[in-house]
């Protein structure tokens, strides 16, 4: 028969032991994060008009809102090597994307406060079924994308088959971002606050509405920002082009997947701790 | 069958008053328990209290713990560490097998799906797998009652509806060790009972901890009792009433609510027995078994018509568990002004060993109608002493007589 012990050693004391439950936990919650990511998507559709055009429609209002800022000339942003509005739209779809996976494991926790505080399960459960979710929503996001884009007249070669190692890579790359706010997140509500705010600042200095700057410090920005690699290869990829960034772009993920590992055992570690001070 | 199967030695969890405080800590626990720093003296930081404090307890398969005692006395955490949801700051627990908790029924239910597909749901997250509950499905929806709305949104459902599908799942899943927090308290009669039945069967095979204020369910449901008082152990009893007494004494006893009109009041009541009356400063005590009268004095401030005096016995919790006889029985006249001074003579109750107190009343009735003059809930307090145990206010000793 199972046994468990709960005393107030840190899990930190037995690492074995630590990662030997943390894949357990994610083995055990392979169901369950299936069934609650379709709960969600059903439960989404099923009150809603326009449905899954929503995953499409913000960022098509985004892109028409840089179309006209670009073409009345109120805002330069220099040449882009594909026209203007394939460069934004395929912009914002993949920033979205990186969006969805940010505000994902702190919105995840927020929802199941309830079952959270009442209910022994696997929280991995809920990441996961939350990327699932974001992965549901990004494969819309891309179908829609290539249709739009072959109305633009940009036709997609092989390098299509590389883009869901991109969407990876995003996922990879927010969910580490987020799940490392949410223990903040969860005590202190300004997190959640400057989410939005700190994604905004993220995104100008990311190639999402602009292309990369040539030189000076904004160059530099661009250069550091890990992201700029996941962006800009997402978007080579799609469009049928080969990736310049590759090699940075393997280096990124290889370090956020690592990230990711030592931002959920944080979060492991963090959990009875929030779980006292949420309630219920 | 009788291994144990909840071990629970020293535990002890600190809260902090203050949110702000307890915020602040909590960041500061989080990077603690990064470094893996040993713990060896916890201490109380400012503004903490030791929620529950050094608790220690075994429960053996088909054994039932209650825990009783007063909102905040640490009755819901400890339940919560032993479903391993928040650690213990001292101490260990051990569970062994699997652990079922019917905390609060029906949490993690969506409002827009169907009751079938959260019944799916609300297993997975319970532990099932999808086919362990494709097999009990049938099973589930019969148990609730529920099968004409089991494909209708649980947001229709009355509050009542949830709860059964809720308790339905989750006894289901055949738990080695069963946590229960205040459950049963809604929900309608047929269906309380039903749910009780329920957890008979289970309590054969499994260890139950069970947290409830209803003495009833108490007494009913446990082999063993734990008042809890500030987060300690104030008794331990395998004699439940022994438990739920000490639980009662937790209890001020004042004098309930008065409600009179300007027509009358109650101006004195006394009980005496054996020639020693009550007095006003103290809680009268008395045998059980002993006969004693009671002695009432009410004022009338204008002429009544058929005045009708009634008494209520009522039990710790305010329940009338013993009256008067009925309507007929009441004390009436014809008449009365000024004053009325009656005595009431018992003889002989079996009452339980216990504080019980007595109700007052004085209507009138008026074109048929009753009208209330004046009711003291808890006009006065009394204490009875007994060598006998036992919860349930009144004991009637019948003559036992051996057919086989």
């Amino acid at each position: 028969m199972k046994v468990t012990i709960y005393t107030n050693k840190s899990s930190m004391q037995s690492p074995i032991l630590m990662v030997k439950s943390m894949w357990k936990d994610l083995i055990s919650s392979k169901d369950l994060s299936l069934q609650l990511a379709v709960r969600d998507i059903k439960a989404q559709y099923r009150q809603s008009i326009l449905g899954i055009l929503w995953a499409f429609l913000l960022p098509l209002a985004n892109t028409l809102i840089w179309m006209y800022l670009q073409g009345t000339g109120i805002i330069n942003v220099g040449k882009t090597e594909i026209p203007y509005p394939v460069f934004v739209f395929t912009g914002t779809m993949i920033w979205s994307i990186f969006v969805d996976s940010v505000q994902m494991p702190l919105n995840q926790i927020i929802a199941s406060r309830s079952i959270l505080a009442k209910i022994n399960f696997p929280t991995e459960a809920l990441f996961l079924s939350g990327i699932y979710q974001v992965i549901f929503n990004a494969a819309i996001k891309i179908l829609l994308m290539v249709a739009a884009l072959l109305l633009l007249g940009i036709y997609p070669n092989w390098n299509l088959f590389l883009v869901p190692f991109a969407i990876i890579s995003l996922i990879i790359t927010g969910t580490a971002i987020g799940l490392f706010l949410t223990p903040i997140g969860l005590l202190y509500n300004d997190i959640g606050k400057i989410i939005p705010f700190g994604l905004q600042i993220l995104m100008f200095t990311t190639p999402v509405l602009f292309p990369m700057p040539v030189n000076g410090w904004a160059h530099i920005i661009y250069y550091y920002n890990p992201l700029t690699s996941i962006v800009i290869t997402t978007r080579q990829w799609l469009i049928g082009q080969g990736a310049d960034y590759l090699p940075s772009f393997i280096t990124v993920n290889i370090a956020m997947t690592f990230v990711l590992i030592a931002v959920w055992v944080v979060f492991r570690i963090a959990k009875p701790l929030l779980t006292e001070r949420m309630g219920s | 069958m009788s291994e144990t199967l909840i071990k629970a030695e020293h535990v002890s969890k600190k809260f902090c008053r203050d949110l702000k405080t307890s915020l602040w800590y909590g960041m500061k626990d989080i990077t603690g328990e990064l470094m893996g720093k040993e713990k060896k003296n916890q201490t109380l930081r400012d503004k903490e209290f030791w929620s529950v404090d050094d608790i220690s307890f075994e429960v053996k398969r088909g054994e039932c713990l209650g825990l009783i005692g007063r909102n905040g006395a640490g009755k819901s955490t400890l339940l919560k560490m032993l479903n391993g949801l928040i650690k213990p700051d001292r101490g260990r627990i051990e569970m062994h097998g699997r652990v079922g908790a019917l905390i609060e029924l029906g949490a993690g239910f969506n409002p827009i799906l169907t009751g079938r597909e959260n019944i799916f749901n609300n297993a997975a997250i319970l532990g099932f797998t999808r086919s362990e509950t494709r097999n009990k499905l049938d099973s589930i929806i019969e148990f609730s009652e529920l099968s004409d709305f089991i494909d209708t949104p649980v947001q229709n459902y009355s509050s009542g509806m949830k709860i059964r599908l809720g308790f339905a799942i989750a006894t289901h899943m055949e738990p080695d060790i069963l946590l229960l927090d205040e459950v049963l308290a809604v929900g309608d009669m047929g269906f309380t009972l039903k749910c009780y039945n329920k957890m008979d069967e289970l309590l054969q095979k499994t260890a139950m901890v069970f947290v409830s204020h209803s003495m009833p369910q108490i007494s009913r449901m446990c082999s063993q009792v734990m008042v809890l008082k500030a987060g300690k152990i104030e008794t331990t009893s395998n004699d439940v009433s022994i438990a739920i007494n000490k639980y009662y004494d937790q209890y001020n006893f004042e004098k309930g609510i008065i409600f009179k009109t300007e027509d009358a009041e109650l101006e004195s009541i006394f009980i005496s027995s054996n020639g020693v009356k009550s007095s006003q400063s103290e809680l009268f005590e008395m045998n059980t078994e002993d006969s004693f009268q009671v002695h009432l004095t009410i004022k009338l401030h204008k002429p009544i018509a058929s005045p009708t005096l009634f008494l209520n016995f009522l039990d710790k919790e305010q329940k009338a568990f013993a009256t008067v006889g009925n309507f007929k029985d009441y004390f009436k006249l014809e008449r009365a002004e000024n004053k009325i001074h009656v005595v009431a003579k018992f003889n002989s109750i079996r009452l339980t060993q216990g504080i019980y107190s007595i109700q007052v009343g004085l209507m009138t009735f008026e074109n048929n109608l009753r009208r209330n003059l004046f009711r003291n809930q808890s006009a006065i307090y009394f204490k009875i002493k007994s060598s006998n145990p036992g919860w349930v206010p009144i004991q009637f000793v019948p003559e036992w007589e051996i057919i086989q």
